[in-house]
């Protein structure tokens, strides 16, 4: 690959991509929720910085409306929302995940390879000037998933959910600069809207199993 | 009436029902007022329809909505099913209420989520923006968690939970896709892109999208929605979903949120044939169609829960209409719109008919269910004779669309046919012998306060068995326009 020299906007940018990514590693690795739930707004505050460095640099407008969207929505709201609830139902601890942290490390690291692979074809058309970041935001929602894959608590699977749509709207905005704005404020408020679902679900499962492990929840097997 | 207004009115009811039944609570008319609104929804899908027939397509509110010949009939049939399972929740829940296993706040939040689900599908049918489908699909998901928990036994819960997370990645997954269909459109049609995810304007470019993103785009709205058809291997979330919640959603998921993940699927896969110039995304539904057909087959053996047989009985036709899909060409895609219709038809109407026997029984066991012939006779009949079509039994339409579907099998893909006989073969028998003893055998079952609701299920037995017989010109005209839309002709 050809070096060249970059902007500072550009530096700026895969400095911010990179961090998304060690954020990603740092939740693969993290079993305190409460940290968990901190480093997802940490994750959401830098999605939103991004956002603000590449409206300024096309001065496309509806970009700062989409910022100010992640700021509220996955900065504010929905990591209080959280806090609030792992305070409510008392989860503060997820258990041991099921494959050791090491081995989840070492796989998250080969799946950042194949996420780079997998972009390939993206990356070589993106008229953008943020190539990089198209692979790195396939890598944050591969490990988001591995993320939910490996954890047994309710809560720690949501956070990695909500990682995961974090990395599909760094892909969105990395790849064509957003996507157009209805669909936008579409998407967040389908987010919105399962997270007090969600609400309402963790209560209905405590009433019942008085846990949130959800090692409860699997009595229902192909065979029934 | 100006097909804006009609368009309003049809996405419109929904949603003022879903905030009025929500806002009034469990009052002792809102079952009442529940089927009044989806008749008036199905009255304007019917007007809609009628417009589309005289004037052709239409493109309203900037070109966000569109109706041509692909969607019309999914939006009738959709509020037709609509209507019919609001008419038969209405004695069903009462009975659940006096069975003690609802309270009235859980019946309020059911109506009200009844009628949003509604305006969800409508509004993903009706959708010209691709954006949107997905947003209106996930909403869709949303809506109806809470249904499926609504007993709040730990089934149930785990139900829904499943239900909400594997949906949840799944869909997550159609997003990944549509943003890389957006990328490679706004290439074609410009960084603006007003019009890049609309698919009327993607259908017209669709030769100059760039064909490595959109294959790549493909795999993920494939894995994505196909989540929610209930394409194996994803499909676990969907027999856990139809037997924990109440039956009147099981009926409506398993006909209705199906077809219009399929919908979904093949809007896309119209584009992207067209810009790939191969069989490709043809293979990859071909693929997953006849897996999920030969394992929910095999599952169906398993099942003791009634209700869960059925479940895995639609995974099996969903794989069928996928298949189907995937030859492509107008008479495999008619054959497909006709099993979409028919198996939407009939298993709706079995699902009532099971939901009035569980009650009857007081279990959702098979074991437990015996006799409905002897003290039911009409919900015996209405579950033999919905099985019967449903395991494609001349005359009814089933047996029409899978026969369409076996014939253009042997002659493009004559490796699959035997792959496909066998499999109808074992669920055939999975069904039957299940089915038989439930009807016909000793009887242990008791009375039900309220008269079961029977109109539905007839009324769409009968609708299948005129869809076996005889096709309504117009109606066949609808389908091979529609067919001739998805091979993209």
């Amino acid at each position: 690959m050809r070096v060249e020299a970059l902007s500072f906007d550009l530096q700026m940018l895969n400095t911010l991509a990179a961090l998304l990514l060690l954020l990603s590693f740092a939740m693969l690795a993290q079993r305190r929720v409460v940290t968990l739930v901190n480093l997802l707004a940490v994750q959401g505050a830098l999605l939103c910085g991004a956002t603000l460095l590449l409206a300024w640099r096309t001065g496309a407008n509806h970009l700062y409306l989409s910022a100010a969207l992640t700021l509220t929505l996955k900065v504010i709201f929905l990591p209080w929302l959280l806090h609030r609830l792992i305070r409510k139902l008392g989860v503060y601890w997820d258990t041991e995940p099921l494959i050791n942290i090491t081995g989840t490390m070492l796989i998250g690291v080969l799946v950042v390879v194949f996420s780079f692979g997998l972009a390939q074809p993206i990356s070589a058309l993106a008229s953008t000037a943020t190539r990089n970041a198209i692979g790195i935001a396939v890598a944050v929602v591969l490990i988001a998933f591995m993320t939910m894959i490996t954890r047994r608590k309710a809560m720690s699977q949501v956070v990695g959910f909500l990682s995961m749509e974090n990395g599909l709207f760094f892909g969105a905005m990395s790849a064509t600069y957003g996507m157009p704005m209805i669909v936008e404020f579409g998407v967040a408020l389908d987010v919105l809207v399962a997270m007090l679902v969600l609400g309402v679900f963790f209560f209905q499962i405590r009433e019942q199993f008085d846990s949130l492990d959800l090692q409860h929840l699997e009595s229902l097997k192909e065979d029934q | 009436m100006p097909s804006l207004l009609t368009f309003a009115v049809l996405l419109g009811t929904p949603l003022l029902g879903a905030l009025l039944l929500g806002l009034l609570g469990a009052k002792r008319w809102a079952p009442g007022l529940n089927v009044a609104f989806s008749a008036l929804t199905f009255l304007a899908a019917c007007l809609l329809t009628s417009r589309v027939i005289t004037d052709g397509n239409l493109l309203v509110m900037q070109e966000q909505f569109f109706i041509d010949a692909f969607n019309v009939f999914l939006v009738t049939l959709t509020a037709f099913v609509g209507l019919t399972t609001a008419l038969f929740s209405r004695p069903y829940m009462r009975i659940e209420a006096e069975h003690g296993r609802v309270t009235s706040t859980q019946l309020r939040l059911y109506h009200s989520m009844y009628q949003l689900f509604m305006t969800t599908m409508l509004v993903a049918l009706t959708t010209n923006n691709l954006g949107l489908v997905w947003v209106a699909m996930e909403a869709a998901t949303l809506s109806t968690v809470l249904l499926v928990t609504l007993y709040r036994t730990p089934a149930s819960l785990e139900a829904g939970w499943k239900y909400f997370i594997l949906c949840g990645v799944g869909i997550a997954q159609a997003l990944f896709g549509t943003i890389l269909l957006y990328f490679a459109a706004e290439k074609v049609l410009g960084a603006e892109g007003v019009g890049a995810l609309l698919w009327t304007h993607l259908n017209v470019v669709k030769a100059q999208l760039e064909p490595a993103v959109l294959g790549l785009a493909f795999v993920f709205l494939l894995v994505g929605y196909g989540t929610k058809v209930g394409l194996a291997p994803l499909h676990n979330w969907l027999p856990d979903a139809h037997a924990e919640g109440p039956t009147p959603i099981s009926a409506v998921l398993s006909g209705l949120l199906l077809n219009v993940a399929m919908y979904a699927v093949v809007r896309c896969k119209v584009l992207v044939e067209g810009s790939l110039q191969s069989s490709l995304p043809g293979r990859m539904l071909m693929g997953f169609g006849l897996l999920s057909v030969v394992l929910a087959a095999f599952f169906l053996w398993r099942q003791r829960d009634i209700k869960r047989l059925f479940a895995y009985s639609s995974i099996e036709h969903m794989g069928i209409i996928t298949f189907a899909f995937g030859m492509g060409g107008p008479v495999a895609n008619f054959a497909a719109l006709l099993h979409m219709t028919v198996h939407s038809l009939t298993k709706s109407a079995i699902f009532f008919a099971v939901g009035h026997a569980a009650q009857k029984a007081g279990s959702q066991l098979m074991d437990d269910i015996r006799g409905l012939i002897t003290l039911s006779p009409t919900i015996g009949w209405g579950l033999m004779m919905g099985s019967l079509a449903i395991l494609g039994m001349p005359p009814f339409g089933v047996f029409a669309s899978e026969f369409l579907i076996l014939t253009t099998a042997m002659q493009q893909q004559p490796w699959a046919t035997p792959i496909l006989l066998l499999a109808l073969g074992v669920a055939f028998a999975a069904i039957f012998s299940r089915v038989q003893p439930m009807v016909f055998g000793e009887t242990n079952a008791k009375r039900l306060p309220h008269p079961p609701a029977l109109l539905p299920v007839f009324t769409h037995l009968a609708l299948v068995l005129m869809l076996g017989i005889f096709i309504p010109p117009y109606l066949a005209d609808w389908y091979r326009a529609a067919a001739r839309l998805i091979a993209g002709q």
